[in-house]
């Protein structure tokens, strides 16, 4: 089995763990409401976070190109932006699926090795996104002080 | 050489969760692109509002008063006995949590005292502790703590993180309204002088002016006429608004920022096309001329002495009634504090529309009826010639304002409008709307430029909803009516889901309404192209022939 076999077989399982351990790092009682509730419009950072680390996982078992994953990490770096998070920490949440992939699966270092340098490519873009947004933010602010 | 570890041996060791503690024990961190600037002293001297000074957030030292505690506390025993919510509120929380996710800051920001249960409990913790009996004795153990500067300042930060929109309030079973309870710490800071100045100077400005912009009367006639050039070059109609008109039937009053900023100035030209097309017998003024209140934000007390404004200069100018533009607060003020303020206005007759006749009794105290209202009338009874095929090129979904909406109950109204004059709408997620409609972000004041990471944050869960019906039917507009959502909106669309834009209801009617002696209209309001509705006229032309 390719270790892409192996991780769209255990996909479910990866992409909780990984959604949880990026939840975690809000404090507590945000985490649990993250984590319980399901609606999309009651719970809009929750949705997009689930959504785009499924679109991430599907992406790499499809072996997508770089340029593919500009959009699905977008809505998710967005509102990183805006959540006081420091360029490291806002991108710390692709570094948080080798973790979830250590736990659930059992993986060689050679083949932790070659997905490594896929998912060091995704905070690369990752970071490009984020002071991209962050310079639309300066941007509104700018515009909005000429009103 | 030493065993390499396993990744899982490295990874286990990093521990990602933030250290839990209880909310009282996190000291406040004041953080930029959080809050908005502080009030400025010339503002505050101009209110008569104490403790006027220079002075900055980011000090250390916020120069109160001397016993600041104690005017504080003070201030709350005097809420206490005038405000029986005010006591209610702060007795009756059983901390049921049913309000805690309904805080758009909250779902923005994950920040847990921005649920509204914690906002108010910041507030209700000082309460607890000087004036109930368990809370003096037990203290942290009774849910109560000591009022300090470091409380206070968390007080400043997070009761201006609260957009006082009530969304909360429709999920609590006892109906609690945390937005009153923001209102009343709000008050209270004021009284240390620490207001913002996105609140301040905009008050300061209507006490002085009479427009939060302070305008002077030349430069609103002035902005007026230019709008009123723009409407000729677009429609060929030469409207003729009157500015200060003794003995007119109607006064009509708007936000000041319609008058300068798009889009809202598209809506202001929509109501100039619209009151001359019928006829109207009404006038603009110059001195009652802001709709918002934004002393509504800072105190009672100042929300009144802006509102007296209004119905001095209508009874000056001796009208019979007010007619009200797009706005946001204006209206909750009008629908839940107008009265009590200043009501009756006995002087005034109870808004009836000449062209239709229909009496607005929802009014009958306040006599001020609202322009959705208005021009809803107008349409149920068929007296405007609209042609909805010029918005075609629009797909349009409604954004309830917090304050008409939640404030004031008004669901239907501005709907039936904007179907009236659009074929193309479609409705936001059912719990995203009407009742529960999700704030814009930036409301009670908070529509600053340095505070626009806590707007994109706290518009979040509005534009989630607009994305979601972006993505499903291709809504390119975004229509509202209000004037902040007119200012704040575009920003928020811009960052979150580019490609929507932002009218006001009112420029939706005038680009469908058909004017006597208009020549043909080649684009809308905006300047745009609309040479498409003849491509597509004759487009299904061709097509009814090759049927024939
Ligand atoms: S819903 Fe009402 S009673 Fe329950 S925690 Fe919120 S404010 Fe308190
Ligand atoms: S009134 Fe609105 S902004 Fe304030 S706590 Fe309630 S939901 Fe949040």
């Amino acid at each position: 089995m390719t270790l892409n076999d192996i991780l769209a077989k255990n996909r479910e399982s990866i992409i909780n763990r990984w959604f949880d351990l990026i939840v975690d790092s809000y404090p507590q009682n945000t985490a649990d409401f993250i984590k319980s509730e399901k609606n999309r419009f009651a719970n809009p950072v929750g949705w997009t976070i689930k959504k785009g680390i499924e679109d991430i996982f599907e992406g790499i078992i499809q072996n997508k190109s770089d340029a593919q994953f500009f959009p699905i990490l977008d809505d998710i770096i967005k509102i990183r932006a805006v959540q006081e998070f420091t360029p490291s920490e806002a991108i710390s949440f692709i570094f948080l699926l080798k973790q979830a992939m250590c736990e659930k699966i059992a993986i060689e270092n050679t083949e932790l090795f070659a997905i490594e340098s896929k998912i060091d490519t995704l905070a690369s873009i990752s970071l490009d996104i984020f002071m991209e947004c962050r310079e639309k933010i300066k941007q509104l602010k700018t515009n909005e002080g000429k009103k | 050489m030493a065993k390499e570890p396993k990744p899982q041996e490295i990874i286990s060791q990093i521990n990602y969760k933030p250290p839990q503690k209880a909310w009282m024990d996190i000291p406040v961190e004041i953080k930029e692109g959080m809050f908005c600037y502080g009030a400025k002293e010339k503002s505050l001297q101009t209110l008569d509002f104490p403790n006027a000074r220079a002075w900055s957030v980011l000090d250390e030292d916020w120069k109160l008063p001397e016993k600041w505690d104690k005017i504080v506390l003070e201030g709350m025993a005097e809420r206490l006995k005038k405000y029986r919510s005010f006591k209610i509120f702060m007795d009756i929380c059983v901390r049921c949590g049913a309000c805690a996710d309904k805080c758009h800051f909250f779902l923005g920001s994950g920040d847990p005292k921005n649920m509204p249960v914690l906002r108010a409990e910041l507030l209700r913790s000082i309460y607890r502790k000087n004036f109930t009996a368990a809370g003096k004795i037990l203290g942290k153990l009774g849910g109560g703590r000591k009022l300090t500067i470091d409380v206070l300042k968390e007080w400043w930060y997070y009761f201006y993180q609260c957009s006082e929109c009530r969304r909360c309030s429709v999920f609590c079973p006892y109906g609690i309204d945390t937005a009153e309870i923001t209102m009343i710490a709000r008050e209270l800071l004021n009284l240390l002088g620490l207001n913002i100045e996105w609140i301040a100077g905009p008050a300061a400005n209507c006490y002085m002016k009479g427009n939060h912009l302070g305008l002077e009367p030349h430069t609103i006639k002035n902005s007026i006429d230019f709008l009123v050039d723009e409407i000729e070059e677009k429609t060929g109609v030469r409207v003729s608004p009157t500015f200060n008109r003794k003995g007119a039937e109607i006064l009509f009053v708007t936000p000041s920022g319609d008058l300068f900023a798009d889009p809202g100035t598209y809506t202001c030209m929509g109501y100039l096309m619209l009151f001359h097309e019928l006829g109207l017998d009404y006038t603009w003024s110059t001195y009652a001329s802001e709709g918002g209140n934004f002393g509504f934000f800072t105190s009672m007390e100042l929300a009144k002495r802006l509102n007296t404004k209004l119905y001095s200069e209508a009874k000056r100018l001796g009208v019979k009634w007010i007619l009200g533009g797009e706005c946001g607060h204006m209206w909750r003020v009008i629908n839940q504090y107008m009265d009590t303020f200043n009501g009756p206005a006995d002087f005034l007759e109870v808004p009836t529309s000449p062209i239709t006749g229909t009496e607005f009794t929802n009014a009958k105290s306040t006599k001020m009826t609202h322009i959705s209202e208005f021009t809803a009338d107008l349409i149920k009874h068929k007296k405007l010639n609209l042609d909805p095929k010029r918005n075609d090129h629009l797909k349009v979904t409604f954004h309830d304002s917090c304050n008409v909406a939640r404030g004031m109950g008004m669901f239907e109204e501005p709907r039936y409008v904007i179907k009236s004059v659009c074929n193309n709408f479609y409705e936001m997620p059912e719990n995203t709307i009407r009742e529960k409609t999700f704030c814009c972000g930036s409301g009670s004041g908070l529509n600053a430029s340095e505070n626009m990471e806590l707007r994109l944050r706290g518009g979040l869960p509005r534009a989630n909803a607009v994305k979601h019906v972006q993505e499903q039917y291709g809504v390119n507009m975004l229509a509202c009516i209000c004037a902040i959502d007119r200012a704040a909106l575009p920003p928020l669309m811009n960052y979150w889901v580019p490609g929507v834009d932002v009218t006001g209801v009112t420029e939706l009617v005038a680009n469908a309404l058909v004017m006597k002696g208009e020549k043909e209209r080649t684009t809308n309001l905006r300047g745009e192209d609309l040479s498409w509705i003849e491509d597509e006229e004759s487009k299904s032309t061709d097509e009814t022939q090759i049927r024939v």
